[in-house]
């Protein structure tokens, strides 16, 4: 702890007022997913459970999400092999090219999602393709990639090659090597870098938008349909309040595998 | 297989391109490329009546953009620049207090839940976290509430909802989390020798702020500038559900490609906010603010 009391004070109140701030919003959803009415209005019109009762039964957005997790699970196992293949190729090698390689694999997450989605748009109707979960898993592994690369590239800087090499002088074959030495010590970032593409994948609207078919309703793409429509407001909120409790254990799992690292989220370069 | 893994042993290059090639070709195709034929179709033309692409050469839609309906593209593009600029500006008022605190003043042990606390709202729907400023800005709203009680309000008013102003707010709400974060790593790197020497040389806060803390935090910031500018450049979701008829860039780009059903117009628009933003992140990498982030 430092600085004065006045210190202490002045910043605790303040920064106490800006997570009331980030988390008003989130309050809203849980307290109106509630709601016995369907309007959103204040004071709280009264109590009930009906909503959730209602998700129970209602296909359109389990549907919706089991396609979201067929599509975020696909787009993360593309992005783990891409991303942590490139990462080694960062950590191992001296190449021409290195720093536009680089460049080209964080632009994705740097540039908004709409110019994403409408490059590859066109990509697809000049190849002449049709829109369907197949399109929107390559553009979300493409926004994908750079999320397990900073996590693993991060991890292997730190490992000490002096391993690897003890492993080699002793005997054992490239694949012992990799399984018994290198695998276990990248492993936390695998996992932190997969979590992440799932969640970003999970959660994407912009580059969904232009790649989706007209078949292809992700959770995301029916919860905007849904807000049009008045009367399936407080099921919307109902569903946010379950992907909220489904993420909170997820959340916490990263952060542990994470602690001590350099936080991987948000990190321009 | 033998033989196969002897080579790579052999020829580094080969296992050089072994694990970048997979990745460098999908960006390649699905981004550079992409990219590539975004700028094609806003030089292509659509028939009006067919709605098929015709890819005749022209500049046609950049003219529309810069001289076309009265300056309504011009005005668009200036007021999605100007709005990206201040929710920019708020999200850096707002996480210099947050990231000091969190850095520095709160205890250590703290830090780690404080961290998890800012990354947490992340992790909860986008979409439902913008609409729920519809439910607290709206007429039978929290804010309405709150203010009528209060006797500030003679009644409910719907002057909160469906404006600029409402549209600054969601996004300044969502993106923060995309300030703080770089701007906490920042301001925890700076060593705590540099702000005692400025206190033992008699300067104040300000001055310690202006001249230790805000140079130092500058990676920080220009990471965080580069996420919130460029998202809300390109974002249509906050315009559409609480701006009302507001119009932005990303909007009108979501228009071309949907209803309004005008690629090579809505490319062209596309590659104006490309060309924006590369120029955006050519000046924050000149500047060398980049270097730490």
């Amino acid at each position: 702890m430092s600085g004065s009391r006045a210190e202490r004070w002045i910043f605790g109140v303040t920064s106490a007022l800006i997570y009331a701030f980030l988390y008003l919003p989130l309050a809203i959803i849980v307290l109106y997913a509630f709601n016995e009415s369907t309007v959103n209005s204040w004071p709280f019109p009264g109590f009930s459970t009906r909503w959730f009762d209602r998700l129970l039964n209602d296909p359109s957005p389990r549907d919706a999400a089991w396609l979201s997790v067929q599509i975020a699970l696909f787009s993360t196992i593309f992005a783990l092999v891409l991303g942590t293949g490139l990462a080694f190729a960062f950590a191992r090698f001296r190449f021409r090219g290195r720093e536009a390689l680089n460049f080209a694999v964080t632009l994705p997450i740097i540039l908004p999602g709409v110019i994403t989605g409408v490059a590859l748009a066109s990509f697809f109707l000049f190849t002449g393709t049709d829109l369907s979960i197949r399109t929107v898993i390559v553009g979300h592994t493409t926004f994908c990639i750079v999320l397990v690369f900073n996590n693993v590239l991060a991890r292997l800087r730190r490992v000490a090659r002096s391993q690897e090499e003890a492993s080699q002088d002793l005997g054992a074959a490239g694949w012992q090597t990799f399984l018994f030495v290198t695998f276990p010590s990248i492993r936390r970032a695998l996992v932190a870098g997969a979590l992440l593409a799932f969640a970003l994948s999970f959660d994407e609207i912009a580059v969904t938008f232009f790649l989706a078919g007209s078949d292809t309703t992700t959770l995301p793409l029916w919860v905007l349909g849904a807000l049009r429509r008045t009367r399936d407001l407080p099921e919307v909120n109902a569903v946010a309040t379950v992907i909220l409790a489904i993420s909170l254990p997820m959340i916490a799992a990263a952060a542990y595998l994470m602690r001590g690292e350099e936080p991987g989220i948000a990190r321009a370069e | 297989m033998k033989r196969f893994s002897r080579f790579l042993y052999a020829h580094p290059g080969g296992r050089l391109g072994l694990l970048l090639g997979p990745a460098a070709l999908w960006l390649l195709v699905f981004y550079l490329i992409a990219l590539l034929l975004l700028l094609l179709t806003s030089l292509w033309q659509q028939d009006v009546f067919t709605s098929e692409l015709v890819r005749n050469w022209t500049l046609d839609n950049y003219d529309k953009i810069f001289s076309g309906q009265d300056g309504l593209w011009l005005r668009i593009y200036g007021r999605t620049l100007l709005l990206a600029a201040i929710v920019t500006v708020i999200d850096i008022a707002l996480a210099f207090p947050l990231g000091w605190f969190m850095a520095r003043v709160a205890p250590p042990r703290w830090r780690t839940l404080l961290f998890l606390a800012v990354v947490v709202p992340l992790w909860s729907s986008i979409l439902v976290r913008i609409f729920a400023w519809r439910t607290i800005l709206g007429s039978s709203g929290l804010l309405n509430e709150f203010l009528v009680d209060l006797g500030v309000l003679g009644g409910p008013s719907s002057a909160f909802l469906y404006n600029e102003t409402a549209i600054v707010l969601t996004w300044a709400y969502v993106w923060l989390p995309f300030m703080v974060l770089p701007v906490f790593t920042a301001l925890e790197k700076i060593p705590d020798s540099l702000l005692e020497a400025s206190r033992d040389l008699g300067a104040g806060a300000w001055p310690t702020f202006r001249s230790i803390v805000f140079p130092l935090a500058l990676p920080g910031v220009v990471a965080g500038s580069i996420f919130v500018f460029s998202l809300t450049m390109g974002d249509f979701v906050a315009p559409q559900l609480v701006g009302g008829g507001s119009q932005v860039l990303g909007g009108a780009i979501k228009d071309r490609f949907g209803v309004a059903a005008d690629y090579p117009f809505g490319a062209a628009l596309a590659t104006l906010t490309l060309a924006t933003l590369m120029g955006f992140l050519f000046v924050s990498r000149r500047s060398g603010a980049m270097e730490n982030a």
